[in-house]
């Protein structure tokens, strides 16, 4: 009890320092590298100031207040994270390991988080976020609603929560013993569970969608902790370090080990939407506001696999035959369930949710090669993806049929005839997803297949060719949509963005360009950040 | 002039005259097509001029050789140059585009931004296709094999027939299938390569030792894509789906041009890279060779649309390239070579003067044509000539190569040389009865007053009849670049050509 209480603090120095026994003998207090934890602490203030924000500002300004607040607070993360380059190494006694991996992944975050909060912020030609309600609770348009915006509940208390989140994603990859990461992965998650319930319209789905969320969402959570608590049994510490060198000395505890790895990766694979966690994947996707479905598709991935690659690579890796079959068969599973039942789908988040779902897969071979240049892959992935799937969810955001998404793929027919940049870019973002050479998504795949085929998972990477070719249909049926049909109906159409979506857009679909021809430098920055310090 | 980066500039200029013809200015915008054939003649251009400097004697495997590291963390560069066989299939493709270019010229009338889309597409097909003949670079050869569907996926989804949705998705999937299985076996060779930052050169990855199981498997992961591309029975299907659905024009750069990459990748990568592998897989290879010569002839007779039936006489045509490449002597693969060559020129003609018929009639049904040469005595003299070329008729074109592959097989393989012979019997039943189907018989009523050819129309098929009369009659040229690459290739390989029971017969296998 009083080992469980010093791990959950991490402030008394104590965790898993005083050996198998975890009991502290004295207290030291512990020193904080406060250069190292910056970008996680800028992050939380601002998200305490966008708290204040939201308590203080007149409701006329609180919109720009709000969207400047955070982009500033991104901003300062990103500068802290450059800082935090010469800052690495444990901190609070272990709790906390800012590394290359960690960096990276913290760096990646931020930035795409930018891009997300830029895509929430999207008005087209209200006075608030266009795809939010002020009040979750009530139906569109009800004299309900009605009677909270005139009370003054406003939609901009997102854009806090949406900061509460990424600060929790950025800990997550960060954390450097179970329970640290579980509360990452706690602060990570309870705003996405609002977020996703606060759609404008389509309100049931969108409720539902955040009660599915939640719901599998404390279970995977209750599997994580139920794990930790074994491998806690195993080693008598938390800490991922702690465990490594447990699995290389102790003996006959398998029992605790193997089920302890297995419930964890639960509980993280869940987070990815792994096969067969991912059940709340369509559905979720579906539902949430699409900005927030693009910044979960993004950021949440980021986290979730960095926090993988930690649990992984740092924590259990020397015990890991006795449980990649297992992962193998994810991984597997997740790249060919992804792809195929991606072709049923007939809503355009829905299909986004599937395939990611299928990348997820990919990523997972990646992992699996156990080598640093799996590690590296796996960065680049995430980045690749990233970029791509925010600003495809941005556009998917501006298709409009009268007023609400057209989500539904019959109406994105002939969209390319009357609005050829946005089917052009979306064409171009479906071509990465697809894998094809000269875009991000290329270059991300052949660098997880190149590292699982000269790691000894050949096997995979065919799955995975062969995965690509079932999704690459997929994404080939919306072109046909858009090319090469006749317009469904004179509704549809996309909405002019202001400048914010645009900038999403433009920096989600270059980025894809870039990274597909000229992918060395972001791949020798992951090269050289893919090293984890226990 | 030799540091000259000849063919990156060949490749570029296409590609800007893309960027120009896509973003004409709206004042510009009915000189798109004016502006496409200024940009594929001067690529012509450059291109005859760089192949006047080729050296037909150097001692090295490719010419023109330029190397600029790229990907340096999975070690690729960007590395082209070419040899004999790469050279003529880019002087080839570099014809054709022009006369496509010409030949579409009226495809997209309306003119604007859709009009200077195609144009544009076209251009970049065209980058695309020098680059990926031109690569000596592995993982540079697949991102120019692979970014090359997407301009045709969109030529034939965009702008083709009634049921070109279906033809293009056919088309993508079969190719990206292809494709994607090749990825494996381009990653894995890199394993087993020297690696480094430059490990995907060719010339690195040429002579490696591989074992036996892993090397099978890389051949047949590059096999598969390249007889798909080719395409080989059975992976032949979207073919004749998508050459009748897409405009005459995409046809030809994709069956005569597009289809080549599939016999040119066995050639540099299948012999070059996995000799062992090929030499195993070789009785399979001919087998179905074989069958793709005479299953593809057999269904051309049976066609009733003429897009089919000449998609048909390729798959049967391709049967002979493959049979000659894997014949492995020299008479052969240097037979293939030139085949290749031929049968973009011949295809070519075939297509697009079938789409003029088409044009002028409105129906791709054979049945729905008769007694047209009493109206267009030109058109029907050209599509003659153009079939004659097809049934490699001694003194054109095709001949030569066909003779070349056969003899050469026959120094190997003598019963799959004999039975690929009756191709050639097929080959005169599908052309003939075509033609008289088509063009003899009483005078059509309803054709009356159908103009002949018009000057576009004989400027589009003027190069194409010269280039068969001048490779029929003085294919010279053309082998003296061959058959060095040839050669070369077979040492690779480790092969040397069955002594000949006959000295004659060896000596006429080289000429």
């Amino acid at each position: 009890m009083i080992a469980s209480l010093s791990g959950l603090t991490g402030l008394t120095g104590l965790t898993g320092l005083s050996g198998l026994t975890g009991l502290p003998t004295e207290f030291v207090a512990t020193t904080i590298d406060y250069g190292a934890i910056m970008p996680m602490l800028v992050i939380f203030a601002t998200a305490m100031i966008g708290v204040l924000v939201e308590a203080f500002a007149p409701r006329s300004q609180r919109y720009v207040v709000q969207v400047s607040v955070a982009l500033l607070g991104l901003l300062g993360a990103l500068g802290a994270v450059i800082v935090g380059l010469d800052h690495q190494g444990s901190t609070l006694a272990g709790a906390v390991v800012m590394d290359g991996p960690a960096l990276f992944l913290q760096g990646t975050i931020v930035v795409l988080a930018a891009l997300s909060i830029l895509a929430m912020a999207e008005r087209f030609d209200g006075v608030g976020a266009d795809a939010f309600t002020a009040q979750g609770a009530s139906a569109p348009g009800s004299a309900q609603e009605a009677a909270a915006v005139r009370a003054g509940a406003t939609t901009t208390e997102v854009f806090p929560l949406a900061l509460f989140a990424v600060g929790g994603m950025m800990l997550f990859p960060a954390a450097g013993d179970l329970l640290t990461m579980f509360v990452a992965l706690e602060v990570l998650s309870l705003p996405l569970y609002i977020l996703s319930g606060l759609a404008r319209r389509r309100r049931l789905l969108s409720q539902e969608a955040s009660l599915k969320y939640f719901l599998l969402g404390a279970f995977s959570s209750a599997f994580f902790l139920f794990g930790s608590a074994l491998l806690y049994g195993y080693a008598g510490s938390m800490n991922l370090g702690v465990i490594a060198k447990a699995i290389g000395t102790q003996s006959g505890m398998d029992g605790l080990l193997v089920p302890g790895v297995l419930l964890v990766l639960v509980g993280l694979l869940f987070k990815i939407g792994a096969v067969p966690f991912h059940s709340w994947t369509p559905d979720v996707y579906q539902g949430a506001p699409t900005p927030v479905t693009g910044f979960m598709a993004a950021c949440t991935k980021v986290a979730a696999f960095g926090a993988i690659l930690r649990f992984i690579y740092v924590g259990v890796a020397g015990s890991r035959w006795d449980w990649t079959a297992g992962l193998w068969a994810v991984a597997i599973l997740t790249m060919v369930a992804g792809a195929v039942l991606a072709i049923t789908q007939t809503d355009i988040k829905r299909l986004l949710a599937y395939s990611s779902i299928a990348h997820a897969g990919f990523v997972l071979t990646g992992v699996l090669a156990f080598d640093k240049v799996g590690i590296s892959s796996v960065l680049f992935y995430l980045v690749a993806y990233g970029f791509s799937t925010i600003a495809a969810f941005a556009i998917v955001s501006m298709v409009r049929d009268d007023g609400a998404e057209a989500t539904h793929l019959s109406q994105w027919a002939g969209l390319g005839k009357n609005h050829p940049v946005v089917a052009g870019a979306f064409a171009f973002l479906l071509l990465a997803f697809a894998g094809i050479p000269l875009t991000s998504g290329f270059t991300a795949k052949f660098a997880v297949f190149s590292a699982a085929v000269a790691h000894g998972a050949t096997v995979l990477a065919v799955v995975g060719v062969l995965s690509s070719a079932i999704a690459a249909f997929v994404y080939v049926r919306i072109i046909v949509l858009m090319y090469f049909s006749e317009p469904a109906g004179e509704s549809v159409h996309a909405v002019s963005p202001s400048i914010a979506t645009t900038v999403a857009v433009s920096i989600g679909v270059l980025m894809t360009l870039a990274l597909g021809i000229a992918p060395s430098p972001l791949l020798d920055l992951a090269a050289r950040s893919s090293l984890f310090l226990p | 002039m030799s540091s000259f980066p000849w063919l990156t500039t060949i490749g570029l200029i296409p590609l800007v005259g893309a960027l120009v013809v896509a973003f004409l200015p709206a004042s510009l915008a009915d000189r798109a097509k004016q502006i496409a054939l200024g940009f594929s003649v001067v690529a012509l251009l450059f291109t005859v001029a760089a192949a006047l400097q080729f050296k037909v004697g150097s001692n090295l495997q490719f010419q023109f050789q330029e190397q600029h590291s790229w990907i340096g963390q999975f070690g690729v560069s960007y590395a082209v140059g070419v040899d004999g066989i790469a050279l003529v299939l880019i002087v080839m493709a570099a014809i054709l585009v022009p006369v496509c270019v010409l030949a579409a010229w009226n495809d997209v009338p309306e003119i604007g931004r859709r009009q200077q889309t195609y144009f544009a597409l076209m251009l970049v097909l065209e980058t695309f296709m020098i680059g990926v003949f031109s690569a000596t670079d592995v993982f540079l050869f697949y991102v120019f094999f692979e970014a090359m569907l997407i301009p045709v996926y969109f030529l034939i989804g965009s702008f083709g027939g009634s049921r070109r949705q279906y033809a293009a998705v056919k088309f993508l999937l079969f190719s990206l299938l292809g494709g994607l299985v090749m990825l494996v076996a381009v990653i894995a060779l890199y394993h087993y390569g020297p690696g480094g930052t430059d490990g995907f050169l060719v010339q690195k990855l040429t002579g490696l030792k591989l074992d036996q199981t892993p090397g099978r498997l890389m051949f047949l992961g590059f096999f598969f894509a390249f007889a798909i591309k080719a395409p080989m029975w059975p992976v032949h299907t979207w073919l004749p789906d998508a050459a009748t659905e897409a405009r005459p024009a995409t046809a030809v750069l994709l069956v005569g041009v597009l289809d080549k990459v599939g016999t040119y990748g066995m050639i540099r990568f299948c012999l070059q890279l996995f000799p062992e592998a090929s030499k195993w897989a070789t009785p399979a290879i001919i087998v179905l060779a074989v069958i793709s010569v005479i299953y593809g002839a057999l269904l051309a007779i049976g066609q009733t649309d003429i897009m089919r039936l000449i998609a048909y006489t390729s798959v049967s045509h391709f049967g002979f390239i493959v049979l000659g490449i894997f014949a492995m002597t020299s008479a052969g693969t240097a037979g293939s070579a030139l085949y290749m060559v031929n049968h973009g020129f011949t295809t070519a003609a075939l297509f697009l003067v079938a789409g003029m018929l088409i044009h002028r009639r409105g129906s791709k049904r054979i049945p729905d044509y008769g007694g047209w040469q009493r109206v267009t005595p030109v058109l029907a003299g050209v599509f003659l000539i153009s079939g004659l070329s097809g049934l490699a008729l001694p003194g054109l074109n095709s001949f030569i190569s066909e003779f070349l592959v056969l003899l050469g097989t026959f120094q190997r393989y003598r019963v799959a040389a004999v039975i690929a012979t009756l191709g050639i019997i097929l080959a005169s039943l599908y052309i003939l009865l075509m033609y008289q189907r088509m063009m003899t018989g009483p005078k059509p009523d309803a054709a009356a007053g159908t103009p002949d050819l018009s000057h576009r129309e004989k400027w589009v098929v003027a190069p194409l009849i010269a280039a068969f009369i001048v490779l029929g009659f003085y294919p010279k040229p053309a082998l003296d670049v061959i058959n060095p690459a040839v050669a070369r290739t077979l040492q690779y390989v480790g092969v040397t050509d069955p002594v000949a029971t006959h000295p004659a017969a060896a000596e006429g296998a080289v000429k």
